[in-house]
């Protein structure tokens, strides 16, 4: 008796493992690479589970992984043929011989011309290449960033908008020297973040013939500002100079007080808003000014679809489902970042934020208006990563004094040209 | 119980060591004479050939190559294009008339490294290693504190160092706290290549202490007794008894420090990563940023660079088996 028990309890337990393995065979997996800026990452899971709830064929896996793990693993993968089917990245340049034009697996593809045009660009391999790639997680914009407290302290008002570099650099100064605070600004150690202001200076970046020269005379007034308030004191030089190898943000030193005013962007809302909290007043201050634009640049990061994914339909109808605008709408809440979708930047989406952070949401948003279609092309050219690594590298070498600012600007230029012919031997 | 245990522990015990006979019995029925020692190093030979020499046969294509394709059948072939070019220069001393100026950078970087890294550490080492040789108060204690950094990882140490070493790091901290200013002290080019050295050293001094240490102590007693008793001053021992039979431990000191500090890479980018500029850029790192962290990869520029390198670190090893080679005639001699 116990026996046939036992052995129909195993027929049993042996008939809903076949059944589940057989289900879960069906279900097309889809494997995303992620990294967080805030919580971009969890957000994208709850979505995704309620997305799976309609839509038991589909299996999601988010696997979160830190920002330089996506830069120099995924890539490699790729290259191996053992991507991720979708992975958030930021420099689209590098995926992109392996990126998959999703067109036939849209519902809609007329819709997301139109909702994430202006952005859309920015993930093909040039002029001539139409195809959608992915969606945009957010779309950042760079701006400075105010310790308002120390202004107020100093008793120094906050630059208005139009105010130049040049205001923005002496009214640090003056704050740090009244609040002996030890520097007045810190900028992000990234040539996107350099490039801003470089544009407002009037560089241009492009030429007509299409090959980037990058340094002209507004580039080389940006240049040489910068070098000079990092040799003065007015920048905090430890962030450019003291770590060589790629990016480093001044967060740390602006969340500790130990800086007036801090050249980041949107992305950073949501360690304003946790880790300062209302530790000290902080602002988001109007994109600075000069001779020829009032610009930060435009960038952020997006889901891409590879082409080595096995389920190219359903990874379509889960980025249809991200792209649609209540979801899209809900996920830009949940993450606190700004939307690329063109509608929804019209609109006013409801926070959930502080008053300061829904100030600073706003204010990112203003800065948004003042960026310049020049600023835009720059972000999606497929020589953006090369030009502001280049610039990153020669003018912390500038900064240090280890070569002179002209010996500096020729290496970017023929940093640039030696990329771009890398990139070119087929 | 504990014998039936013990019985069933032999049976199985027996049975595992006679696995290999029938097929060792069989092979040495079949494999001619001399052909047998294969069988054992096959299974290496096999591991070193994939994991060893194949990577290095790629990496000589890889050499011959361009563009940043990863896979070797989407490469153009280049020929010496990339060695042309990391070699391009108009003045050798001045890395900033170079066409690849970081490599030159790297270069000269490591050359300079090397000579002060080595030639310090082996002073240090050798310091140590005579006073831990020496019956001090707690020598036990001292031998083990001075091994500790060995036990860890380049990148804790580098960690360590840099909590103690960044702009409001404990050094500062405590600089400010006996009434002094702060010092920037990865912030100066010499002075950042400078802690580069020490943290180095510092890291690996044990080790190579250890090693002279052992040297120190095979050294005969009897000898130092002998030069005790015709009053041989202190430093006429070190010089005539101590150095001379210490050499072959020096040697192996010399030559494992000089090839470990070519190959300086681990603590170095995670305590300055490369900078202030390029000036704690190394040749490793200089090989990992062109081939593995730029955003634009030129796997073959990394793969000319590392053969380069490869080269000198042969040309090391050979001077090290030549060393060998001479120390162990003198000592037959």
């Amino acid at each position: 008796m116990l026996a046939s028990v036992s052995l129909r309890a195993g027929v049993a337990t042996a008939a809903l493992l076949a059944l589940g393995a057989a289900a879960s065979a069906e279900a097309a997996d889809i494997r995303i690479a992620c990294y967080s800026d805030g919580n971009e990452c969890p957000a994208t899971k709850t979505l995704a589970e309620r997305f799976m709830k309609d839509n038991a064929d589909i299996h999601i896996t988010i696997d979160e992984m830190p920002y330089k793990q996506i830069l120099e693993s995924v890539p490699v993968q790729l290259a191996a043929g053992n991507g991720p089917d979708i992975a958030r990245v930021s420099d689209f340049a590098q995926v992109a011989p392996y990126q998959l034009d999703l067109t036939p697996y849209l519902k809609d593809a007329a819709y997301w011309q139109q909702a994430y045009g202006p952005v859309l660009d920015w993930m093909r391999a040039g002029p001539e290449d139409k195809g959608i790639y992915g969606l945009m997680t957010q779309l950042t914009v760079s701006a400075p960033i105010v310790n308002k407290t120390l202004f107020d302290q100093a008793g120094v008002p906050v630059p208005a908008k139009g105010a130049t570099w040049d205001d923005w650099a002496a009214a640090a100064l003056k704050v740090a020297k009244a609040t002996k605070t030890p520097y007045g600004m810190a900028w992000d150690r990234s040539g996107a973040r350099f490039s801003g202001p470089a544009i407002s200076e009037g560089a241009k970046f492009f030429y007509s013939a299409g090959h980037p020269p990058v340094v002209d005379a507004g580039f080389k007034a940006m240049a040489a500002k910068f070098v000079k308030w990092n040799q003065d004191g007015t920048i905090d030089k430890d962030v450019w100079v003291s770590t060589g190898g790629g990016y480093r943000d001044a967060f740390e030193e602006f969340a500790n007080g130990k800086i007036a005013v801090y050249l980041s962007g949107s992305w950073q809302l949501a360690r304003l808003q946790k880790q300062i909290g209302d530790g000290f007043e902080w602002t988001i201050g109007a994109a600075p000014c000069g001779p020829a634009a009032c610009t930060g640049l435009p960038g952020g990061a997006g889901f891409v679809a590879f082409k080595g994914t096995k389920s190219p339909k359903e990874v379509g109808r889960f980025l249809d489902y991200l792209a649609s605008e209540p979801v899209y709408a809900e996920w830009m809440v949940m993450t606190s970042n700004l939307p690329a979708n063109v509608d929804l930047q019209k609109k006013k989406l409801d926070y959930k934020l502080s008053p300061a952070g829904v100030a600073a949401m706003t204010a990112f948003q203003d800065n948004a208006t003042t960026l310049t279609p020049l600023a835009y092309k720059l972000q999606g050219s497929q020589l953006s990563r090369p030009m502001f690594n280049a610039t990153v590298d020669r003018i912390s070498q500038a900064i240090s004094g280890q070569i002179t600012l002209d010996q500096a600007y020729e290496r970017i230029t023929s940093d640039v040209a030696d990329a771009a012919a890398a990139k070119a031997k087929k | 119980m504990l014998s039936t245990a013990a019985r069933w522990f032999g049976r199985l015990y027996a049975l595992v060591m006679n696995l290999p006979e029938r097929p060792m019995r069989w092979a040495q029925g079949h494999l001619p004479d001399g052909r047998l020692g294969w069988l054992f190093v096959g299974p290496n030979l096999a591991i070193f050939g994939v994991f060893t020499f194949l990577p290095i046969v790629i990496d000589f294509y890889y050499a011959g190559t361009g563009g940043t394709n990863l896979l070797p059948t989407e490469r153009p072939w280049v020929g010496t294009e990339n060695f042309s070019s990391l070699l391009a220069c108009k003045d050798y001393f001045d890395p900033n008339s170079c066409v690849r100026d970081q490599f030159w950078y790297a270069i000269w970087n490591t050359s300079k490294f090397v000579v002060l890294q080595v030639a310090l550490m082996l002073v240090f080492s050798l310091t140590t290693a005579l006073v831990l040789n020496r019956k001090i108060i707690g020598r036990g204690f001292f031998r083990a504190a001075f091994f500790y950094p060995v036990l860890l990882s380049p990148v804790v140490v580098a960690l360590i160092w840099k909590w103690v070493l960044q702009r409001d790091g404990v050094l500062n901290a405590a600089l400010v706290g006996g009434g002094m200013q702060p010092v920037e002290w990865l912030l100066g080019a010499r002075s950042a290549f400078g802690w580069t050295v020490f943290v180095s050293i510092w890291a690996h001094m044990g080790f190579y202490t250890l090693i002279l240490l052992a040297g120190l102590q095979a050294i005969p007693a009897d000898i130092y007794e002998a030069a005790s008793m015709d009053a041989a001053p202190p430093w006429r021992v070190f010089r005539r008894i101590t150095l001379p039979l210490l050499m072959p431990s020096v040697l192996v000191v010399f030559v494992l420090g000089l090839i470990r500090a070519v190959q300086i890479f681990d603590e170095v980018y995670v305590l300055t990563g490369g900078g202030p500029g390029s000036a704690t850029t190394y040749l490793v790192e200089f090989i990992y940023n062109t081939g593995f962290s730029s955003q634009v990869r030129q796997y073959g520029l990394a793969a000319a660079a590392s053969l380069l390198l490869a080269g000198v670190l042969l040309v090391l090893t050979l001077v090290q088996l030549r060393g060998m080679r001479g120390t162990k005639g003198d000592s037959r001699g």
